[in-house]
């Protein structure tokens, strides 16, 4: 189905795909990039918003109460996390950190399953967002089209918190050198604990946000994970910018390769990811010292 | 009687040795003659040697194909305690059977296969090892069926597949060890494809949305088959996407652009309810006509009746049919009693599926596997939800009658669960390939 009209369509359509994994990534790679602890359980926290949005959403009808409570619920249990589990291995082998997080993946979904079952749920999108709009190429859901306006939002809220902020200079000192920061006087196990809550709010808020689009199950946050590792590493491990432009390459690459052969989608973006490492190895926008 | 006096009767010792031994050996004798005829094989004659057989259920309970396999879980559960308790429906499908089968109780083992072959041939491992399994079921998808099916034939235990619809389970991956009640690709395509050329005329577009495993494959081969060559209809674009995708938004994207009339979607499980409702996001349905070749239990539930309205799906049995099959309305009371909902097809298929076993096992007199197999292999009739029956010894499939529905207008709808109208039962008979046509070729019985 190679024509202008698709290509278009597949063009516009990976970037509301890539801009939700920019969302999620950029979540998983300043946790990385400040803690130094690959977090497996990003997945699951995804899962989570969703689900605790969808508790809200049916206790109180308001799509906007949902995503407020799903993001905050996932930003609690990142706090939790982080002083109760994650913090005792900041200083233990990457191995017992991947062990560690991919156990709390594992009872996250399992105790979501307990608690919900492991039928699909869902949210509906807010009335004014409901139906298509025409966008002259192609039609397309409205609530899609909001989707990437809410997760452009997201985007720039992160950003000014990175970027504009004394916390967010911290963090990105830490990225940098944590010893050094932490020889500076600041309390850097206070900001670990802060980064760890708002890698996972990330991921809490694009899980909410994402429900209306795919609905929910425990096993949802699965290949989001996969995927928002391919995006981190060809973005670079550490970098917000590098998460933003990684998951548009990412979501572009599945949409165009898609006009093709849908079945080669998903190979292709490890080829990328491949060529990334071949070429740049620590990815395009990544720095030796934080892989 | 003393030995005394027995010897003054007149017997010799030599009489009562030569005695004995005639006795001895006359017990002996059957007992030889019985292994000869039922050496021990597989499970066999461990597993039913005690007061309790056990059946192994490797079921998806978690991933895209869940809802589906609780409810055929419900099915087998509903049939064992049938068999257990000797309950008259039972009785219709086991006229032999009493409280339990040849005087055993039967009991499930049940494990989560989450679709994975993997995962499913595992469990049926450890239950054999473990629970001498003399049965082994489960699959809501045809790669877990085919694959069970080559772990059957290998370890020569009886396997009846769940739910499967790829023509390759009887076809081409038949196995000796393997049997299935339900319809598949190849039946649901030639039922069908007459109702949609009736009713949507010749010379259509179709694209069709294809899972990337057997069961998705052999389906849309059908399908497109039947349409292209008696029809003239042609398939503009084909789908396929990997099993448990969540978002289909880039093969719709691809599908809008196709200049498809009508989307054919061969989706399964979960994975067909996020197909078919993004598909309405996308603002393809209803602007395109929906087809479901091979029905998807809870599907109208979960998307609604404003989607699958007009809807039409070729399926194993819907629970309305119940007004015209006597044994069908006690299989949905007795169903909707013990767990609150009418059953889908799933759950119609595994308790149909016992059922047909246990009538098999009893008929045969035993739990010995290739005596089993040789009494599905008469090809007796039987009864079955929706009339009589039987299966094919060539290739082991079921030849059962295959439903058309047309999903209703909610307003229509007489009940939460009164989502299809029923247009059409097929006879079996007439949908079924050569039995040679898919590949067939059954393995041996030791």
């Amino acid at each position: 189905m190679v024509n202008w009209a698709n290509f278009l369509s597949q063009l516009f359509n990976g970037l509301v795909q890539g801009a939700l994994l920019a969302l999620i990534s950029s979540g998983l790679t300043i946790i990385y990039g400040t803690l130094g602890v690959l977090n497996l359980a990003h997945g699951a926290m995804f899962m989570l918003g969703g689900y605790a949005g969808w508790v809200a959403f049916t206790y109180t009808g308001s799509f906007v109460i949902a995503v407020i409570v799903g993001t905050l619920f996932v930003m609690v249990v990142g706090v939790l996390t982080e002083r109760g589990i994650i913090r005792f291995f900041y200083n233990r082998p990457a191995e017992d950190q991947i062990l560690v997080t991919f156990g709390l993946g594992i009872v996250f979904v399992e105790a979501i399953r307990f608690l919900f079952g492991s039928q699909s749920e869902s949210i509906p999108p807010p009335p004014f967002l409901a139906g298509i709009t025409n966008l002259g190429f192609m039609v397309y859901p409205t609530y899609r089209l909001a989707l990437f306006g809410i997760v452009v939002v997201a985007l720039l809220v992160l950003y000014l918190v990175l970027y504009r902020t004394r916390l967010g200079m911290i963090v990105r000192a830490g990225i940098e050198d944590s010893t050094m920061v932490d020889l500076l006087g600041i309390n850097v196990q206070r900001i670990f604990m802060l980064v760890f809550g708002i890698g996972a709010a990330a991921a809490g808020f694009a899980g909410i946000v994402n429900t209306p689009v795919v609905s929910l199950a425990p096993d949802v946050g699965e290949p989001i994970l996969v995927q928002t590792f391919v995006v981190v590493v060809i973005g670079g491990v550490g970098s917000f910018p590098g998460a933003v432009i990684g998951g548009l390459i990412a979501g572009e690459i599945i949409s165009i390769t898609s006009m093709f052969n849908p079945g080669y989608a998903y190979v292709m973006l490890f080829v990328a990811m491949t060529l990334v490492l071949v070429l740049r190895p620590y990815g395009l926008l990544g720095t030796a010292g934080r892989e | 009687m003393s030995r005394e006096s027995m010897f003054r009767r007149g017997f010799s010792r030599r009489a009562v040795l030569a005695g004995s031994a005639g006795v001895a050996g006359s017990l002996l004798l059957p007992r030889f003659a019985f292994a000869e005829d039922q050496p021990p094989i597989g499970t066999w004659p461990a597993g039913s040697q005690g007061d309790t057989v056990n059946i192994g259920v490797a079921v998806p309970r978690t991933g895209s194909y869940a809802e589906q396999g609780e409810d055929e879980l419900k099915g087998w559960q509903l049939a064992v305690d049938h068999i257990n308790s000797g309950h008259d429906l039972m009785k219709q499908f086991v006229p032999k059977l009493d409280k339990g089968l040849l005087g055993k109780k039967v009991a499930l083992q049940v494990a989560d296969s989450a679709a994975k072959p993997n995962d499913a041939v595992q469990a049926q491992q450890r239950f054999i090892n473990d629970n001498k399994v003399v049965l082994m079921t489960g699959s809501t998808s045809s790669a877990v069926a085919v694959a069970l099916n080559h772990f059957a034939d290998q370890q020569k235990v009886l396997y009846l597949a769940g739910i499967s619809g790829s023509n390759d389970t009887t076809g081409k991956d038949c196995v000796r060890y393997g049997f299935r009640q339900n319809f598949f690709g190849q039946t649901a395509a030639a039922a069908l494809g007459p109702v949609l050329v009736e009713a949507f005329g010749k010379n259509r577009k179709a694209a069709f949305m294809t899972p990337d495993y057997t069961y998705g494959h052999t389906v849309t081969k059908s399908m497109n088959d039947y349409l292209t060559q008696n029809a003239g209809w042609t398939q503009v674009t084909d789908q396929v996407s990997p099993l448990g995708t969540q978002d289909f938004s880039q093969y719709l994207t691809n599908i809008a652009n196709s200049g498809a009339e009508f989307i054919i979607n061969v989706n399964w499980g979960r994975d067909a309810v996020l197909s078919t409702q993004q598909a309405k996001q996308f603002g393809l349905l209803p602007q395109m006509k929906l087809v479901i070749p091979y029905q998807i239990p809870f599907l109208a539930k979960n998307v609604g009746a404003d989607i699958t309205e007009g809807v039409y799906a070729a399926t194993d049995f819907w629970w309305t049919q119940e007004d015209q099959y006597p044994l069908a309305k006690t299989f949905v009371e007795e169903f909707l009693a013990q767990h609150k909902y009418r059953p889908e097809w799933g759950a119609e298929n595994a308790y149909v599926s016992f059922a047909h076993w246990a009538r098999m096992v009893t008929e045969a007199g035993t739990y010995y596997p290739p005596d089993v197999i040789k009494t599905y292999e008469k090809g007796e009739t039987i009864p079955s939800l929706l009339g009589d029956v039987h299966y094919r010894p060539e290739d082991h499939q079921c030849i059962r009658p295959v439903v058309i529905v047309k999903g209703k207008k909610a307003s229509d709808m007489k009940n939460a669960e009164d989502f299809w109208d029923v247009v059409k039962v097929v006879p079996g008979e007439g949908l079924m390939q050569a039995p040679d046509a898919f590949g067939c070729k059954l393995g041996s019985y030791t």
